[in-house]
């Protein structure tokens, strides 16, 4: 009931939150009138003028790409956060956004188009999860969640070293300079046709995670207490493991590398809904919309320049995040 | 009728064998007090009879049936597990922990409904600790946190109870509640299987006693078990059984 409550709230936040950032801008744009020309749309009439070429050209494409790169991260990260049995994991810990990271910046360095660098950071972020759970399976059986993670940091720091090589290879005028950003992350350069790509693929990872929400909870007792209660642990660790990646790969592709969103984002919603996880998805993922919008919007209009949209998250996640170690501890950390 | 069963089991994780030669059946409305040193593998048989690790030979069987041909779903239906207490990550509430105990009776992608947190509530009540069901599961005492998970084997409704060490960290009063409990699911034909360290306690609940011993596996009524020798043979101490005037029996050194 008082679930319910919370979620309609961070819908109707979410739904302003979209409004206003759509407004905001060099040409600036009242948040009703953004409403008013998105319900002229939804119920089927034509375009008018400046306003409407804004809103539906240039701004709502930005702004719903980052509400689906927030909404992905959270949810990954709070799968995770259950499936590790660890608040504090985030949807890289298996490597995902450094494999992807590794796939773009060598598809920068021989010159790909952009979407060939989005689908190299896509296929170098499953590539690297494959990886990593294959080493695990071959070291012990492959239930071992220390295995596993060990693996991630193992194939990680190789994919952060080849990173790094790729940068020392790099032209220093031209290409190192769209590494550095792509690796910092942001959504200056996306393309509404990236943003229809991306989306059915988000959903498809999203979909098992909001499906099993209940046994993935379930997870979170441990793998002995959760074959008991009669789930099928490895089935199930398999499954979220995959579907995870899979959101993650494909918003890292459109947006490089962002962090905190998705270990912050989880806690955040935590403190609203509680502990269940299939309470904490559904409010993850409407948090991490409205939070990843709000830092966008930020990024775009703070300053003259694009600021990295990595650098915003860690600048806000940091604080936030010691503000919410240090307020509610009892809740966080047991 | 037997409901679980081990035939010749070798129990133990991947190549060391910890115990082998363990034959055990275990009836309906009965209660199996087992007993055995530290680190003798009494987790382990249990989490073989649970289907949580395969057996290194022989097998388990529920109703007949070989454990190792059914999936984790069936089983959970058929036997409940009671963990020794140990805090979760995550601060879930008594309630929440307790219906996840209806996990096994719920469709692949369904959360309980009203009606399963009813069979939570009746749990709690059943063990007088419905009073706590709002509260932080890992805020309240060891004591009760095991009375928490011997509700949620309770709303998981088996036919088997498998308790590890369920008294183990209790104080007398919790002691005596979850001893008279376990006689009381016995009396409603539930088949349980507890471990303790506790001899007495086997006196107080159990129909049969099975030992676990570094010497081998032995299991029968507990009037044929439960004698001087072979409990100074298990324990490697000299100790005697002595029956009090009420006609309780207390075992201590002799």
């Amino acid at each position: 009931m008082r679930t319910a409550t919370v979620l309609a709230v961070l819908l109707i936040v979410l739904i302003a939150v979209t409004m206003i950032a759509s407004g905001i801008g060099p040409y600036s744009i009242s948040p009703l009138d953004v409403a008013r020309a998105v319900l002229r749309r939804l119920s089927g009439g034509s375009d008018r003028g400046t306003v409407d070429t804004i809103v539906f050209n240039i701004r709502l494409p930005r702004v719903v790409a980052a509400a689906f790169v927030g909404a992905a991260l959270a949810a990954a990260g709070a799968a995770y956060q259950s499936l590790f049995r660890n608040p504090l994991v985030s949807p890289d810990i298996l490597g995902v956004s450094t494999g992807a990271g590794l796939g773009a910046v060598v598809g920068i360095l021989v010159g790909l188009p952009v979407v060939f660098i989005q689908l190299m950071g896509f296929a170098g972020g499953l590539l690297t999860v494959t990886v990593v759970v294959v080493l695990a399976r071959s070291l012990r059986g492959g239930s071992d969640i220390l295995v596993l993670v060990l693996a991630g940091i193992v194939v990680g720091a190789l994919a952060g070293a080849a990173i790094s090589l790729v940068k020392v290879l790099a032209d220093p005028y031209d290409q190192l300079p769209a590494i550095t950003f792509w690796l910092l992350g942001s959504l200056a350069g996306v393309k509404a046709n990236d943003i229809a790509a991306t989306i059915p693929v988000v959903l498809l990872g999203l979909a098992p995670l909001i499906l099993l929400r209940w046994r993935i909870g379930v997870l979170s007792l441990g793998d002995d207490e959760a074959r008991a209660l009669g789930v099928e642990v490895s089935r199930l660790r398999a499954i979220v493991i995959v579907a995870a990646t899979l959101v993650t790969a494909s918003v890292v592709a459109i947006s490089g590398v962002i962090g905190w969103v998705g270990l912050m984002v989880p806690h955040m919603a935590r403190l609203l809904v509680g502990p269940r996880f299939d309470r904490l998805l559904p409010a993850s993922i409407l948090l991490g919309a409205a939070f990843m919008i709000a830092v966008d919007t930020l990024a775009r209009s703070a300053a003259r320049i694009e600021i990295p949209l990595g650098v915003l998250t860690a600048v806000i996640g940091g604080p936030i995040f010691v503000w919410l170690l240090a307020h509610n501890r009892r809740k966080l950390l047991p | 009728m037997t409901l679980l069963a081990a035939r010749n089991l070798s129990i133990g994780y991947g190549q060391t064998e910890i115990a082998n030669g363990i034959d055990l059946s275990i009836d309906p409305g009965s209660v199996t007090c087992l007993l055995g040193p530290n680190g003798i593998g009494k987790t382990t048989l249990f989490k073989t009879l649970l289907g949580l690790i395969p057996p290194l030979a022989g097998k388990v069987e529920i109703d007949g049936q070989d454990l190792s041909g059914l999936d984790q779903q069936t089983v959970a239906r058929q036997i409940a597990y009671v963990p020794q207490a140990q805090a979760t990550e995550f601060a879930y509430s008594v309630l929440d922990l307790v219906v996840m105990g209806r996990t096994a009776h719920l469709g692949a992608f369904s959360a309980p409904r009203a009606a399963d947190y009813a069979m939570a509530m009746t749990a709690l009540r059943r063990l007088g600790i419905d009073a706590l069901a709002e509260r932080d599961s890992t805020r309240i005492s060891g004591g009760q946190r095991q009375l928490v998970l011997i509700a949620r084997a309770l709303a998981q409704q088996t036919r088997i109870i498998v308790m590890d060490e369920p008294t183990a960290s209790l104080d007398l009063g919790n002691r005596i509640l979850v001893l008279n409990t376990i006689r009381k699911l016995a009396e409603d034909d539930l088949a349980v299987v507890l471990s303790t360290h506790e001899p007495e306690h086997a006196f107080v609940v159990a129909d049969r006693v099975a030992i676990l011993a570094a010497d081998g596996f032995l299991s029968g009524p507990v009037e044929t078990v439960m004698t001087a020798g072979e409990l100074s043979r298990l324990y490697r101490v000299g100790l005697i059984v002595e029956k009090t005037p009420s006609g309780r029996f207390v075992v201590g050194p002799a």
